[in-house]
């Protein structure tokens, strides 16, 4: 086990190497200086000077990399332009609404669509199923931003149920907390819910059929039983493992729902920072993101070993 | 003796015949086919549909909702007469124009995108299955790009240039390139362990040729169904990220465009997200119906890969 999780760690070294060269390149591949686009428009050739050896851009791109990383490493994001402060800081301002969005979106999602997937599966066939599979490809297919309005547009002006956008921390009261993050989490829960349902359905098929459910159900057991104990404990792992594949899904849909919801989280600063060029905190937002994928994933593939004791490395 | 020689010769066009057969049989492959073929006439016959210039803009026929008829003044004093299907926009502009025609972009991205990143990604998977060296490298690289959310990469890679059709079909083909290399690399993989592969090396079969007789025919089903997935990922992201403000530039109908600019008066004018929103959910649906369908009937143990 140790020794499994220590390769799985190490396997990762790449994986982040990739992703901090992509993104370091991500400023250096501008058409154009991107020191005289940091400057702005009204800058004398002084200023675009100073920003040049400020940012080190005169000097070989492979040293560039080395501060860069080095910076990084200790937690130094670098100065956003756009905004005046340390990129660290800025995330750490807008962290808690995206992740309190996040964490919510994915309790609902969970608890929506394991259900929805083993129910589909057990009435293998039938109108359920095919309700099910229907609505999932529907899920795929609305964009988050159009679910988002349409709820808007019903639930909170329809019907006056819940406030139209807005997000208040926890700190300022849990009922305005949740009644604010309502509807965000069911809009980005959607497309979640139809990954899930449709791998939940597809791996639970696939179990069903195996001789043990048969011996269960010989021995009779109650259909709850032979579900939770024999079925759903052994169609975990592609079901654990789309839940970790999704969060990307979860995080792309984070930046469209917290621009239609006006919450000012990560993914608003992801895109008011790209529409500013503002790129130390384009190239923070999108590593911490990174990481945070590359982890999830990576505790997903640690749990395997808890979900199917056969499973040894 | 004569039969078997008969039948030999005659099994491979017996074969396609099947395929095309049990592709128009599939049912999802009809309808997902049927909308995508409308949305398709819809963008092509634009002009002739009764629209107006989709860029002009009327300040007097501003925010019309959905079925106003609307009279302008001709030069030698006849009123001509409109009615403005799905309202207009703050701007004045004919949201049925804009959305016909915003159709046109949004296919234009799915399909290119659909086409760059599976040929794109057909070669680096080729290469990185056959040349034993490069595989490590490629698929280190792969898996890097992968583990930075699609969208999340879009976005920064729309921010490096000026914002336009090209810029956004690159910056939508990088984050799919590597989820192709990966199908075509395990493709090849697996074929080239066949004994038939064996067989034709063994027989002093070059490696080009192998590739084209051999690999590539094995990786086209995968990846016409994986393109068609692309296809409806693509649009879908070119409306996100045009939408947000950072794809397309505005004055260019297109979806995301026109939901963009109907956000700061949703509360009163819901036509100008619910008409685009309504196309691109309807054109998108059908090309993922139109992916699972081709997904079924041309290879059934692609549903565990894909």
């Amino acid at each position: 086990m140790l020794p499994y999780i220590g390769r799985r760690l190490l396997a990762t070294v790449p994986v982040m190497a990739v992703v901090a060269v992509v993104v370091f390149m991500l400023l250096r591949l501008t058409t154009g200086d991107p020191a005289a686009i940091i400057a702005g428009d009204n800058a004398t050739s002084q200023d675009v000077e100073a920003i040049r050896t400020k940012l080190g851009l005169d000097r070989p791109i492979v040293q560039q990399f080395v501060i860069w990383i080095g910076n990084i490493l200790r937690g130094d994001l670098g100065e956003s332009f756009f905004f005046k402060k340390q990129v660290s800081e800025l995330i750490a301002e807008r962290v808690e609404p995206t992740l309190a969005l996040a964490i919510c979106t994915l309790l609902l999602a969970v608890s929506v669509a394991v259900p929805l997937g083993v129910l589909a599966a057990w009435r293998r066939g039938t109108w359920i199923d095919r309700g099910v599979m229907g609505l999932s490809v529907l899920g795929f297919s609305v964009p988050v931003f159009v679910i988002g309005y349409l709820l808007i547009y019903l639930v909170a002006i329809q019907l006056a149920w819940l406030p139209v956008q807005g997000y208040q921390r926890l700190a300022d009261g849990v009922g305005g907390f949740l009644e604010r993050l309502v509807l965000p989490s069911l809009t980005l829960a959607i497309i979640y819910v139809a990954l899930i349902a449709r791998i939940t359905r597809a791996s639970v098929l696939e179990v069903l059929n195996a001789d043990h459910v048969r011996t269960a159900r010989a021995k009779g057991l109650g259909d709850a039983a032979v579900l939770v104990r024999h079925v759903l404990r052994n169609a975990a792992v592609p079901i654990v493992t789309v839940i970790g594949l999704g969060v990307a899904l979860l995080i792309g849909g984070v930046v469209v729902t917290e621009s239609v919801y006006a919450i000012p989280g990560l993914g608003r600063l992801t895109v008011d920072a790209v529409l500013a060029r503002d790129y130390p905190t384009v190239q923070g937002v999108i590593l911490l993101f990174s990481v945070v994928y590359v982890l999830i994933n990576l505790v997903v593939d640690l749990s395997y070993t808890f979900l199917d004791p056969r499973i040894r490395y | 003796m004569a039969e078997p020689v008969a039948t030999l010769a005659l099994e491979p066009v017996a074969e396609r015949a099947g395929v095309a057969r049990l592709m128009t049989r599939n049912r999802s492959v009809l309808f997902g086919g049927a909308i995508l073929a409308l949305v398709v006439l819809v963008a092509a016959l634009a002009p002739v549909l009764g629209t107006t210039d989709p860029a002009q803009v009327e300040p007097v026929l501003r925010n019309k909702r959905p079925g106003a008829v609307t009279g302008t003044r001709n030069a030698d004093g006849t009123q001509t007469e409109r009615t403005h299907w799905m309202g207009t926009d703050s701007l004045g502009r004919d949201v049925y124009s804009r959305v016909l025609y915003g159709a046109r972009v949004s296919l234009i991205v799915g399909i290119s995108v659909a086409l760059i990143s599976t040929a794109v990604g057909l070669v680096i998977g080729v290469m990185a299955g056959y040349v034993r060296w490069l595989d490590g490298i490629v698929m280190r690289i792969m898996d890097g790009l992968m583990s930075i959310p699609a969208i999340l990469l879009a976005i920064g890679l729309v921010s490096l240039s000026r914002a336009g059709l090209r810029t956004v079909i690159i910056a939508i083909v990088i984050p799919e390139v590597p989820r192709v290399v990966r199908l075509v690399r395990s493709v090849v993989l697996s074929i080239r362990e066949e004994p038939y592969v064996e067989a034709a090396t063994a027989l002093g079969a070059r490696t080009p040729m192998l590739l084209v007789r051999h690999v590539l025919p094995n990786t086209l089903a995968p990846l016409i169904v994986q393109g068609t997935f692309i296809c409806a990922s693509a649009i879908l992201v070119e409306a996100i990220l045009s939408f947000l403000g950072v794809g397309i530039p505005p004055e260019t109908p297109t979806w995301g465009n026109i939901m963009a600019e109907g956000r700061a008066l949703f509360r009163i004018f819901p036509h100008n997200i619910l008409f685009p929103g309504l196309f691109l959910a309807l054109t998108v649906l059908g090309v993922n119906i139109l992916g699972d369908g081709l997904r079924d009937s041309l290879d059934p143990r692609l549903r565990s890969r894909l």
